[in-house]
């Protein structure tokens, strides 16, 4: 074992001695991943309230039937901007910024492998959701063919087309170059004794989730590609005129999008992974068995992407292949959640707002979980298919899911990076308005789905009526909390109780042996690992 | 515009509780999916029942154990934290054991989609067309073929007038069939991909433009089926329902003659002009 | 693990080696995405998904008409959005052998006062009867072109393949006619 000190990176001592650079400038130039973590993190939390602020306009145009409050060609661009904002400006960049904090803090390295490429990484995020929300002001409005852009009715967008693209394209340059920094820096930067099965679990699921990026975001610039092209330049790729398929458009979408909605859950669930046992001051129960959990499910999440498209008139055998694939999905997720539970079996365990997230992630992600398993079954999801049923599921693994998974993040780190102390009450309050909300918001969803309430329409029958208000009602209400959540995090940034350098009783790991704030440079020195 | 939009529509909202709350009385709240008016419809109430309660079932165990811990395991109740962290034999059973659990899902579910997969010796085609934003239906034994829209007046949808029993479910032609006999519906779209779908038919098959896709359905009982456009496709997607009327033989009979002499009936492919 | 026994040196030499790995996958899976483009074709035509059928068959013999079998062939027709034909098959139905082959029209007429060129798309239901539908001659095989008001009957001579599996009594062959010259949609 050579102690080489590891300052590992090449081309940057002059930074690396250094602290900030002086003002504001200092975010702009910086290549530090504290710095950028923080950066990631903050343009998160800007775009979970502009993409919140688009689900509150659909929230409240739903309020009852009739059109009151926007057109219906508005109320698609809502659809769409809030699922492309939340997806790629809110969750995805969320995690990144936490991949950035802790990852080498993690795992004693004194930075990401790669740190210019990270500064571009993020900077070019603000300009591709800039690109992307300018098309609101255009003439003809923003994009309104939903997320998935399908074909022909994605090509029927206005001048705001090229603009939508582009963005994506940016977004996904931008997701490959922090996955490609996220697996240099764990393979190659670990401290000594620092072995694969030594790592956090929140450092593997990032680094499966860091393989999934880089195999589906290009297949994603492909085929948004594939559609610049059939629009602007007389390709038919998918155009059936031309001797094209719109459904192929599908298969290549979900081929990307499926491994999708596994890189907004596994850091998520790498996330509760080190929160349980800290709050349960026992070891994770199944460590071996969560990072082959995570890897099946990685595996898996990449022939699945069928279940998304039952009813585009598959061959009975294609069918078949994709519902008994997607089933098994439920193996590897059943075994994650028993071990989350058989962490907390005779833990010692105490309630601060981390776990209390940690919680009700476990509980909320297993309901997604089980409508999942429900909308499997290929002759149900018929039924199923584009109706708010399906809203409620995914919600509700993206919301109490992901999200929550974010926040209890936040409060558990938040006193190791600023040095100061939450605010305890507030934080439980912020939890229990959220957890209450969040379920008025999306319980209600499933039974419009079932009762034949089609997703993505801007007005509905009038047996409709009752759950879609109390849906409304619950998203104000969750929506309105998070102000709560904004209001403790500048507070703790600001001041507060100081923090201990192990923060919680029962943490353990790298991070917390740091001081709290962490210096700028940590682990210029490779700590040893036993 | 848009903050002002929110401004407004959180004080409906915060308002309207009140007003949702008073509501509550009088709904008929659908909390599930209905049994249909078909043997698939019913096989798929049956599957998704099943499937429900298995859910269930498993959530009561693994949340009531967590719940059991959490009441149980709390610090403040001065107990000392365990340090076990693993056992082979435990994750293998709960491995194995949710595989068998998949495979008792997993057959009647094959068995039900094999089923539908089956548009055999159907007696009567029905070609469904999708367009912006209305169906297009055509009987392929019979020479007729009408467009059916949306037939809720403007007035409903802006709040100028009161909504009718049928709001956003009701088209000035009805796609009429006879109960009784087994129908083979080929959808397809002539501009973007919709999706054909009767909730109480369990039959929803995408829509698109230069292909057909196959299904069927046999319904057993006469009623009217209401359903909607169930894949986005543009600003009217919410505005194309779809109702299904299902009579007895002989009023079909009747009904195909009316239709047939009316001036309604065309032909999407001899309309091109029209569309 | 080998990293921990290298300089500060091979630790960017290992850095760069990774990076150029990672963005050869990066870029293999840019292509894989068109990649997809023909090996779906590929898998549309083993599987008749979306009931594609195959481009012109090679007449060959009508070696083994199967009298005994009588399949019902359905010939519809449609018009995508912005394609000012008039479109009707002459017949709606045929009953049919296996191995025998057929002819049919399609009727078409232009109507607009200018020239138009316009591209069948053919599709078959049920999709496992896509690949046993087999087209000697056919007016989708090539573009359309259309002089002003210009009506005309397009021919189709098909066979049905004596190997579609027995269980199908009934195929429908659908065209929907494209407008594929440049003012077309």
């Amino acid at each position: 074992m050579s102690t080489a000190a590891a300052p590992a990176l090449d081309d940057h001592d002059h930074d690396h001695h250094a602290g900030p650079s002086p003002g504001l400038i200092r975010w702009l130039v910086t290549t530090n991943h504290k710095d950028i973590g923080t950066l990631y993190l903050l343009f998160s939390l800007t775009m979970f309230f502009v993409g919140g602020a688009m689900a509150l306009v659909i929230r409240a145009e739903l309020f009852q039937p009739g059109l009151q409050i926007v057109n219906p060609h508005f109320f698609n661009q809502m659809t769409t901007l809030h699922a492309l904002v939340m997806i790629f400006g809110a969750v995805m960049p969320a995690f990144v910024g936490l991949a950035n904090w802790l990852l080498p803090m993690m795992i004693g390295a004194p930075d990401m492998a790669l740190p210019r490429m990270n500064n571009w990484s993020f900077w070019i995020m603000p300009f591709a959701f800039t690109l992307l929300l300018s098309t609101l002001f255009q003439a003809g409005g923003g994009p309104a063919g939903g997320w998935t852009l399908y074909p022909p009715l994605a090509l029927q967008t206005g001048n705001a087309f090229p603009f939508v693209i582009l963005a994506i394209h940016m977004m996904g340059i931008s997701s490959i170059m922090g996955a490609i920094n996220v697996i240099a820096t764990i393979l190659n930067l670990r401290a000594p004794g620092m072995t694969l099965m030594k790592m956090p679990l929140f450092v593997w699921t990032w680094l499966i989730t860091a393989f999934l990026l880089i195999a589906v975001m290009p297949v994603l610039a492909g085929s948004v590609t594939m559609l610049l092209t059939d629009k602007y330049f007389g390709t038919s790729f998918f155009n059936a005129g031309g001797g094209g398929d719109p459904v192929m458009f599908q298969h290549i979408f979900w081929f990307f999008g499926h491994p999708e909605v596994y890189i907004m859950i596994l850091p998520a669930f790498g996330v509760v992974s080190q929160i349980i046992p800290t709050f349960a001051r026992k070891p994770l129960f199944g460590y071996a068995s969560m990072v082959y959990a995570t890897s099946s499910i990685a595996f898996l999440s990449f022939i699945v992407w069928g279940h998304h498209m039952f009813t585009v008139g598959m061959p009975l055998a294609g069918e078949l292949f994709y519902m008994y694939a997607t089933m098994l999905i439920a193996v590897p997720t059943g075994v994650k959640v028993f071990n989350w539970v058989s962490t907390m079996w005779r833990g010692a365990m105490t309630f601060e707002t981390p776990m209390l997230f940690a919680i009700a992630f476990v509980i909320l992600f297993t309901i997604g979980g089980f409508s999942g398993l429900m909308l499997a079954i290929a002759p149900a999801d018929f039924q199923y298919q584009d109706t708010y049923f399906v809203v409620a599921h995914f919600h509700y693994v993206l919301v109490p899911g992901a999200v929550f998974s974010i926040m209890a993040a936040v409060y558990y780190w938040l006193p190791k990076w600023t040095g100061h102390m939450y605010n305890e009450r507030l934080g439980k309050i912020h939890f229990w308005l959220s957890v209450v909300g969040v379920n008025v918001l999306f319980f209600p969803q499933h039974f419009l789905g079932l009762a034949g309430m089609p997703r993505r329409i801007p007005d509905y029958a009038l047996q409709f009526t009752e759950f879609n208000m109390i849906s409304t009602v619950g998203a104000f209400l969750f929506g309105f909390s998070q102000l709560l959540f904004l209001y403790n995090v500048v507070q703790t940034i600001r001041g507060g109780a100081k923090a201990t350098d192990q923060v919680w009783e029962g943490a353990h790991g790298l991070e917390w042996t740091l001081p709290s704030p962490p210096p700028y440079h940590t682990f210029t020195t490779a700590p040893e690992v036993k | 515009m848009t903050t002002s939009r929110i401004a407004q529509a959180g004080a409906i909202a915060t308002g309207g509780a009140l007003l949702a709350w008073s509501a509550v009385a009088h709904a008929d709240f659908a909390l599930n999916m209905t049994p249909g008016a078909t043997a698939i419809s019913h096989e798929v109430y049956g599957l998704h029942m099943l499937i429900f309660w298995i859910c269930v079932v498993i959530g009561v165990v693994v949340f009531g154990v967590m719940f059991w811990s959490i009441y149980h395991h709390r610090k403040s109740r001065g107990v000392v934290p365990a340090q076990f962290h693993e056992s082979t034999l435990i994750e293998i059973l709960w491995t194995v054991v949710p595989m068998l659990i998949l495979i008792i899902m997993a057959v009647p579910a094959t068995k039900t989609l094999i089923r539908m997969a089956d548009a055999r010796d159907a007696e009567l085609t029905i070609k469904v067309t999708g367009y912006q934003w209305r169906w297009h239906y055509q009987y392929l034994n019979e020479n007729l073929g009408f467009f059916s829209t949306l037939s809720t007046p403007q007035a409903q949808i802006h709040n100028d007038a009161a909504k009718g029993e049928h709001y956003l479910l009701e088209v000035d032609q009805r796609l009429v069939v006879p109960v009784g006999k087994k129908i083979r519906v080929l959808t397809t779209a002539s501009d973007v991909i919709h999706s054909w779908w009767v909730p109480a038919l369990a039959l929803k098959k995408d829509a698109i433009p230069g292909f057909i896709n196959e299904s069927w359905t046999l319904i057993d009982k006469p009623g009217i089926y209401r359903g909607q456009c169930a894949e986005l496709c543009g600003k009217d997607h919410g505005f194309m329902p779809i109702v299904v009327e299902a009579v007895p033989e002989a009023e079909f009979q009747q009904w195909v003659a009316t239709m047939k002499a009316s001036k309604l009936n065309t032909l999407t492919a001899s309309g091109g002009k029209t569309l | 693990m080998e990293i921990q026994e290298t300089t500060p040196i091979s630790i960017s030499v290992a850095n760069r080696r990774l990076v150029k790995r990672l963005l050869l996958i990066t870029v293999a899976m840019f292509g894989f995405g068109f990649a997809m483009v023909p090996i779906y074709d590929v898998l549309c035509a083993i599987t008749g998904l979306n009931g594609k059928t195959g481009g012109r068959v090679a007449a060959v013999e009508s070696s083994a008409v199967d009298e005994a079998r009588t399949i019902t062939v359905e010939f519809i027709a449609s018009l995508n959005v912005g394609a000012p034909w008039e479109f009707t098959p002459q017949v709606n139905r045929m009953q049919v052998h296996p191995g025998q082959y057929y002819q049919t029209h399609y009727l078409a007429r232009n109507l607009t006062g200018h020239a138009l060129v316009g591209q069948a798309i053919p599709s078959v239901a049920p999709g496992l009867a896509a690949q046993h539908f087999q087209k000697i001659e056919c007016f989708c095989f090539t573009r359309q072109i259309f002089q002003p008001e210009e009506g005309r009957e397009m021919p189709v001579v098909f066979r049905i393949d004596p190997n579609l599996p027995p269980d199908v009594h009934t195929v429908t062959l659908s065209y929907t006619f494209f407008r594929v010259d440049d003012a077309g949609g």
